[in-house]
């Protein structure tokens, strides 16, 4: 009971530190300048790798991480006949998987020197057109390879199946060959054999190289080249099921020699998130730590200033009755309000900037909840710690050395 | 509470010296008893001893020798939590330079001193109004000291020093920093409070203020002597 007596309430603690902060606003906000710097650029660094790592992550999402390819494996050296084979309804069968968005087999054809053009004429002045190459597609490899068409159409099932003269070229190379339209049913000749163009591939974002390419479909190809097997089929999954597809795959498509089959994955998510976001934050956390040092010593100037300044004051307290300890304590709780009140209005700003700059970037904002809470309690912490040797030096005065100057 | 027949101030060879290469008498040994109402001046030239005895008598000072009995109890060996709870709880103080907290409310600076002595807050608010209304500044409650003049103020201190209800009331040259006339208001309160039974000791070099009083006491060189024992 007596030990309680000395200790002030809470409420009165608490008024007679508020009426201390108050007394000058100016120098309070300046005091706790210093913190709310320190915290706020901790809580934004934090928050802005966060939401930098997840941004590298997502756009890593987009493609990559939904990509599976599967291929043949290679025995032994690299050159030498594959052991596996891929059978040419792998899209049929990879389409069942739950998980698969698309699947598609793209086969190199071999057509030597065979000449592609848009007129079937032999110019002689005509400038040699680069080696292009001729590709074998299932139909639904358009959307495991994320392909946009410019123009037409991309074949389907029916074509595959009656093995038409079709194709589709892209757009390096339509623009080369002068075909702009495929609803004029342009033509293209390889050799001598004439396709018609049904659509213009401006873009794939998996596999560059087809828009410089003439794709036929399947059954076209084999018809006409003989194609043993297919050489590799991209799969578009769906997002997180990357993974098991890859396992499941060669099982789908070789279900008697599994392991004759190699599925790429894309690489674990989550560690290139935790390697983006540790080359960021390492040195802004650093320079945060910094100014909130700098913040801590400026509250500690400060309140041995502001004890130096009411010497009187903690005179006349003592004199009334207080204890050295209630001294100590109103000090060290003036400090730590300091630091409390940077701790709220550098968390904020910090929450603030992580969200501009997310937002001039687009991004979407990704800060812990705790991270915020984590830097207002830190702020206090830090004031507390710069309170600890003015209010040291408060509880030390004799007040009769301060009365005794004044008479 | 307090028995009649305990005085509220007993010194008993009460000594103050100051360590130095030359050692400083501040206080030489002192025999004194103050009763309860009595009303008390203690003058004498500056540097005489009159601030160490003062702050002796209030416990802001400790004595190198003899005893200091306050209300019957022996200080001397208190350790410095007890003593200061006796200032809290026995002791009040009048300073020739106020010492109100200047943004704070006259109320606020008077519960100040409610509030270390262990006073609950919903019982000070009466208690400040009493006081205040005894210095006749009960209209000033709401003001901030800087609006006051400087006899108001030393009254604003007074009721500071009344409000806890004290054993004994110190006021260190209380008129010092006040011209002639506003000293006397105060002047006139130490006087109603005498009258009200309260124990008052006043240091002060200024023979107006020591010529009110009922018994004067001499300090030089750090001797104590009775001047006047009157009534």
């Amino acid at each position: 009971m007596r030990f309680l007596r000395r200790i002030p309430l809470p409420a009165d603690l608490a008024a007679e530190v508020a009426a201390g902060l108050l007394v000058r606003p100016g120098r309070l906000a300046l005091t706790a300048a210093g913190t709310v710097l320190g915290i706020a650029a901790l809580v934004a660094t934090l928050g802005l790798a966060a939401t930098a790592g997840n941004h590298i992550v997502t756009r890593f999402d987009e493609l990559a991480a939904t990509e599976v390819v599967v291929q043949p494996a290679h025995a032994g050296e690299p050159g030498e006949e594959p052991a596996g084979v891929l059978p040419w309804d792998a899209q049929t069968r990879l389409e069942r998987l739950n998980g698969v968005r698309a699947a598609g087999t793209l086969t190199k054809i071999e057509t030597g020197d065979l000449p592609i053009r848009s007129v079937a004429l032999e110019d002689p002045l005509a400038a040699a057109l680069p080696q292009t190459p001729v590709l074998a597609a299932s139909p639904g490899l358009r959307h495991a390879v994320r392909g946009e068409l410019a123009a037409g159409r991309w074949f389907d099932r029916g074509h595959d199946a009656r093995r038409s003269r079709v194709a589709v070229i892209g757009q390096g190379l339509a623009r080369r060959l002068n075909i702009a339209q495929p609803a004029l049913r342009p033509a293209v000749f390889i050799g001598d054999e004439a396709f018609t163009v049904i659509g213009i591939l401006k873009s794939a974002a998996r596999e560059a190289t087809l828009t410089d390419s003439i794709i036929l479909p399947d059954g076209t190809a084999r018809d006409l080249y003989g194609l043993d097997h297919p050489e590799k089929v991209y799969i578009d999954t769906a997002i997180g099921a990357a993974r098991l597809i890859a396992r499941q795959a060669p099982t789908a498509l070789a279900p008697h020699a599994p392991d004759s089959l190699v599925a790429q994955m894309p690489p674990e998510p989550a560690l290139v998130r935790a390697r983006v976001s540790g080359d960021v934050q390492a040195m802004l956390v650093l320079l945060g730590g910094l100014s909130l040092i700098v913040g801590g010593f400026g509250i500690a100037n400060t309140t041995l200033v502001s004890v130096m300044e009411r010497r009187g004051e903690i005179a006349l307290r003592r004199s009334l009755g207080a204890q050295r300890r209630q001294i100590a304590v109103q000090f060290l709780v003036e400090s730590a309000a300091i630091g409390l009140l940077g701790g709220i209005v550098g968390a904020s700003l910090g929450v603030v900037v992580t969200v501009a700059v997310a937002a001039v970037q687009s991004w979407t904002p990704v800060l812990a909840a705790w991270l915020p809470l984590a830097g207002i309690g830190f702020g206090a912490l830090i004031g507390l710690l710069a309170g600890a040797y003015p209010a040291l030096r408060a509880a030390r005065l004799e007040p009769i050395d301060v009365l005794r100057g004044e008479g | 509470m307090t028995d009649r027949a305990t005085p509220v101030v007993e010194l008993q060879g009460l000594t103050r010296t100051y360590p130095g290469t030359v050692p400083v008498h501040a206080l030489r040994p002192t025999d004194l008893t103050i009763h309860k109402g009595d009303y008390v001046a203690i003058t004498g030239r500056s540097g005489s001893g009159k601030s160490t005895l003062l702050h002796l008598l209030g416990l802001l000072d400790r004595p190198t020798g003899g005893r200091y009995l306050l209300q019957g109890q022996d200080t001397a060996r208190l350790s410095d939590r007890a003593r200061t709870r006796l200032r809290a709880e026995l002791i009040g103080f009048v300073f020739q330079a106020f010492y109100l907290l200047p943004h704070r409310t006259v109320a606020e600076n008077v519960a100040l001193a409610l509030m270390y002595a262990g006073v609950p807050r919903g019982k000070r608010p009466e208690r400040v109004r009493r006081a205040l209304e005894r210095v006749g500044l009960a209209a000033r409650a709401d003001f901030y000291p800087t609006k006051l003049s400087g006899g108001e103020r030393q009254r604003v201190a007074v009721a500071r020093a009344l409000v806890t209800e004290p054993a004994l009331v110190l006021a260190d040259e209380p008129t010092g920093n006040l011209d002639s006339a506003t000293a006397e208001t105060v002047l006139e309160i130490f006087d109603m409070l005498h009258a009200q039974g309260l124990t008052l000791i006043v240091v002060t070099h200024d023979p107006v203020v020591a010529g009110r009083t009922r018994r004067r006491l001499r300090i030089d060189d750090g001797r104590v002597t009775e001047v006047t024992e009157s009534a």
